[in-house]
């Protein structure tokens, strides 16, 4: 461990370490564009320039590990003239349009420049200008301003998997473009914005709507798959303007699926906002007293046993909870939160979580992948995936379709006959998980949603206890969801009850005319032409498939409106 | 003067045959296999006996350099990585070496490899170096046949394979670890040291990397000992080393001299003399183009060594001579060479990149003096806000011209300021 000082004060941090990161120990603040502790550490910007004792030039304290004795000042009248001097050279080609920049008010040039620059430029020559370069709707760019720093180039090779982005010609002329002028074919693109220390790559959609000082900023969990990443949702007056990610090293580190940040234009598109009653076969609008009395004469009528409902992927736990109480109160087990038909089992709970946890992948050294195209379910997991990749020795197995996942991997097979192999031993592979000392597995619901879901299922565990994958300390079996509300539909039990029926049999009950009244709890995903004549409620908050179906709509608040869990 | 016994390179010039047999009778791979019995640790020694300090540029002692190595290896591969990108302005001293002398540089490589526990060597050739690549390739081919190189080079028992690497012409790609990304195959960008290429370098396995002329000179050092090589010069700056001489003067040349030789001298001995005599001389950049220039005064007196030329900050870098008589307009020259600099910058870091652009804007205006008398001071500092602050030293290369320029010309700059000011103000009148 070695000793140092920086400005002044005595740190001791663990070997390796950078100057930059025992300057933050120290609570000495050194600027930065091209660090960033996620990705690999360039030294390019030169903003992180600090004076070392016996050093003759300033050091850039990113990239330089700390020494036994070094004396570090990261406010003396050199380190400041040295970051003042590329404080002007990053401005001179910058264009300053700050008042049309997006990232005005939130750029780290802008703040650095106050606090560390001149208050003057001196360049009097012609400035560069780079021609426009395209990257798709979702990441919008003006790469006059970028400053190089690579950030981007970097997040998609190491982070993203997709070595998309690169910078061309030299000196003043380079360029950071993405080759083809393509969008990145990337599931994380972007947070490529959020990694900009400038106003280069700002959201496409977003563009010139707001200022950051104008957002309400409200902190939540986002539903758009089942990985639970954490958010910011910024908002001004009542309209989601947009979602940008929070930190979360447990969940999302820092990244956010594409799906889930640019979402939010859909809050404002097709939205139920009024109750609606079907009257001589066309939906109506209707006041709520009017939507409830239909509701009641119809269920009046009809005795429990008639009664089903079906939760949907986004639904949360106290609406499930609720609307289990009242399918009870009137008499009726048939409700199921499975849409889509997962044969997952909600009497044991460990079998359809996620045990290992996210974060627990980084120690896991072998995984196998069921049925699931992990890449696009849920491309943070992806990402951890990767990262864990990245490190070497997590040999990774897959069965189910032949994807590019971002990173290598054995293709084993597809279908029930290799999951069969596997289980009883037969397959190398099963060798490689019984070796690993933490060996995973991840079962998609690509696998379950099959007719033999149940028994890929079985498979599964078989494997999971074969190859040592649930131990007391360790828990390698996951099932890796894509909605937001399954686990806790399961856990809550939105489960048919003793001779409920599920989604498939209530949807054949109601075709048949057995089942009469089906309430959708923001249930779009079925096939609503199976419902027959049956009455059919619909609570959600958008115009969906299961909307137009409805013979009576409640209009409910989004995810980003209400508190729920 | 150098005596022609104390040569090293006996076919600078292409007189005699550059293959095999001529090389064999220049006494090139004689006793090789004696040599690298002395064993690693017995070369290391002879080297940093020798006093022999790199012909690259820096100028950094080659048998410390060597020494850095690791001694036992981790399971890696170790590197010798010969540096071949000359693209210094004004320097052709390494492209006359492998054209007219290639089997000294494969002789080198080996003792050299060898005393690093490399079992590979790269030359990294600068692109335009076509014929000096076909040469070279020739004589690795030579080696390769009679067994000199490949496996059990020379009957040493060491298996030894050179690989011949034709960059693409990038300046950049002659820094050290620029040369390596681009020999990996990626953009020619230098990297952050540490990790230092000893460490880390070539496919992050330990490396070092040599200038051409540096390996090229050491067997005969270890042939015919290093108090020879070192009795050579001065103190610390020691050994033979090729000028290049280019310019005004009336016979340009390369040519093998002590070290320490007077400017004076080494011009008027081998160059023919300044074009219109000594007194017409203006100015002279002694090291290539990274390094500040001379004014007359100083090079009646001046010793072409490293320390000589460091005390009058300048640099002998790779000693290319390039001589200015009073017909030339030394601002525009200085101009040019920032145009060099910002072009090849590699626009990594930012002090660089942004840097030498402005660099030569400022220099261009300050040719036809259309500038503000304060522009000089700003001029300078700029060239002080990218010096020290770059990632490579492309960077100080830049700067280091138009500082000598400022230095001993600044009169002149004035001058020109404040002619085209009053021409304006005639005009008006």
């Amino acid at each position: 461990m070695p000793k140092l000082k920086v400005d002044g004060v005595e740190v001791e941090v663990p070997a390796g370490t950078t100057i930059l990161q025992a300057a933050e120990v120290a609570g000495a603040e050194i600027p930065r564009f091209c660090y960033h502790e996620r990705l690999s550490i360039a030294g390019n910007c030169r903003m992180c320039l600090v004076e070392v004792e016996k050093s003759p030039t300033p050091v850039s304290s990113c990239a330089m590990p700390v020494g036994e004795g070094m004396v570090v000042h990261t406010q003396s009248a050199n380190a400041k003239k040295a970051r003042a001097g590329v404080m002007e050279f990053l401005l001179i080609h910058h264009p300053l349009d700050c008042p049309i920049c997006d990232q005005g008010g939130e750029c780290d040039l802008q703040d650095q420049a106050m606090a560390f620059g001149f208050d003057r430029g001196r360049y009097r020559e012609a400035k560069r200008a780079v021609s426009e370069k395209h990257m798709g709707p979702l990441v919008k760019t003006i790469m006059t301003r970028c400053i190089h720093c690579t950030r981007c180039i970097r997040f998609a090779t190491e982070v993203a998997g997709v070595p998309e982005l690169g910078a061309v010609n030299r000196g003043e002329h380079m360029e950071i473009t993405s080759y083809l002028e393509r969008a990145i074919t990337s599931e994380l693109s972007g947070n490529v914005i959020d990694l900009c220390p400038v106003g280069a790559l700002t959201s496409g959609p977003y563009a010139f709507t707001a200022r950051p000082w104008e957002l309400r900023k409200t902190e939540s969990i986002d539903v758009m798959d089942a990985v639970g990443s954490n958010i910011r949702i910024d908002a001004r007056g009542n309209e989601v303007m947009r979602v940008l990610p929070r930190l979360n090293e447990d969940i999302n580190e820092e990244w956010i699926s594409d799906k889930t940040r640019f979402a939010c234009d859909g809050l404002r598109r097709q939205r139920l906002d009024r109750p609606y009653v079907r009257r001589n076969g066309k939906l109506e609008p209707a006041t709520w007293q009017e939507a409830f009395n239909a509701i009641a004469a119809r269920v009046e009528r009809t005795s429990g046993g008639k009664i089903a409902a079906i939760a949907g992927d986004q639904a949360d736990a106290e609406a499930m909870i609720a609307l289990k109480d009242l399918l009870a109160a009137l008499g009726s087990s048939h409700i199921d939160c499975r849409q889509d038909g997962a044969k997952l089992d909600p009497r044991a709970r460990g079998s359809y979580l996620f045990n290992t946890t996210i974060a627990g992948i980084e120690q896991a050294d072998a995984c196998l992948i069921i049925g699931a195209d992990v890449r696009h379910e849920a491309p943070i997991i992806n990402a951890r995936l990767r990262k864990r990749w990245l490190r070497g020795g997590f040999a990774v197995g897959v069965i189910g379709p032949r994807l590019d996942l971002t990173y290598k991997f054995d293709w084993l097979g597809e279908g029930t006959r290799t999951l069969e192999d596997l289980a009883t031993g037969r397959h190398p592979f099963a060798e490689t998980l019984k070796n690993a000392k933490k060996p995973m597995l991840i079962l998609g619901q690509g696998a379950l949603r099959r007719a033999d879901g149940a028994r890929v299922l079985g498979l599964a565990r078989r494997i999971a206890e074969n190859g040592g994958l649930v131990r007391e300390d360790w828990n390698g079996f996951n099932v890796l969801h894509t909605a937001a509300g399954r686990v806790g539909g399961l856990d809550l039990g939105f489960v048919p009850g003793p001779g409920g029926k599920d989604v498939a049999d209530i949807l054949d009950a109601a075709g048949k005319g057995e089942i009469e009244i089906v309430y959708l709890l923001a249930a779009d995903e079925i096939d609503t032409k199976k419902l027959g004549k049956a009455f059919v409620i619909y609570q959600g908050h958008h115009g969906d498939r299961g909307a137009h179906r409805a013979d009576v709509v409640l209009p409910g608040a989004a995810y980003t409106e209400k508190s729920a869990t | 003067m150098l005596d022609d016994k104390d040569r090293i390179f006996t076919n600078l010039y292409g007189f005699e045959d550059w293959r095999l047999p001529g090389a064999r009778a220049r006494g090139d791979w004689d006793g090789t296999k004696e040599i690298l019995a002395k064993g690693r640790d017995g070369i290391i020694d002879l080297m940093k006996k020798s006093g022999l300090r790199g012909r690259g540029g820096a100028g950094f002692p080659t048998g410390v350099k060597w020494s850095f190595m690791p001694k036992q290896s981790d399971g890696r591969p170790h590197f010798l990585v010969i540096n071949a990108d000359e693209s210094e302005p004004g320097t052709c001293k390494d492209r006359d070496i492998m054209r007219h002398d290639p089997h000294k540089l494969i002789e080198g490589a080996l003792i050299a490899g060898f005393a690093m526990g490399a079992n590979a060597c790269y030359i990294y050739i600068r692109g335009e170096f076509f014929r000096e690549a076909e040469h070279l390739n020739v004589a690795v081919a030579e080696a390769y046949e009679a067994g000199l190189i490949g496996k059990n080079a020379c009957g040493s028992g060491w298996d030894y394979d050179i690989t011949v690497h034709r960059g693409a012409g990038a300046y950049i790609c002659g820094e050290e670890t620029g040369l390596l990304e681009s020999l990996e195959g990626k953009k020619g960008q230098p990297r952050l040291k540490p990790p230092f290429p000893a460490a880390s370098g070539l496919y992050g396995c330990p490396t070092t990397i040599n200038n051409v002329e540096s390996i090229a000179v050491a067997p005969t050092i270890l042939r015919r000992g290093p108090e020879w090589f070192a009795g050579l010069g001065r103190p610390n700056n020691v050994g033979t080393k090729v000028f290049c001489i280019a310019g005004h003067v009336n016979k340009p040349c390369n040519v093998e001299e002590v070290m320490g030789i007077p400017l004076k001298e080494l011009i008027e001995k081998h160059a023919g003399g300044v074009r219109g005599g000594w007194d017409n001389l203006l100015a002279i950049i002694p090291g290539g183009a990274s390094v500040p220039l001379l004014p007359k005064s100083t090079c009646d007196t001046i010793l072409m060594d490293f320390d000589s030329l460091r005390e009058v900050k300048s640099g002998l870098g790779t000693a290319a001579v390039i001589v200015m008589d009073k017909s030339t307009d030394v601002v525009k020259a200085i101009a040019r060479l920032s145009k060099f600099y910002m072009h090849e910058s590699c626009g990594q870091c930012t002090p660089c990149r942004e840097g030498t652009g402005w660099l030569w804007r400022i220099m261009e205006r300050m040719v036809k003096g259309e500038a503000e008398l304060e522009e000089i001071d700003l001029l300078e500092q700029v060239t002080y806000q990218i010096e020290g602050h770059t990632i490579c030293a492309l960077g100080d290369a830049a700067a280091w011209p138009v500082q000598g320029l400022i230095r001993h010309f600044r009169p002149e700059m004035e001058r020109r300021i404040v002619a085209r000011k009053q021409a304006r103000v005639a005009r008006a009148a």
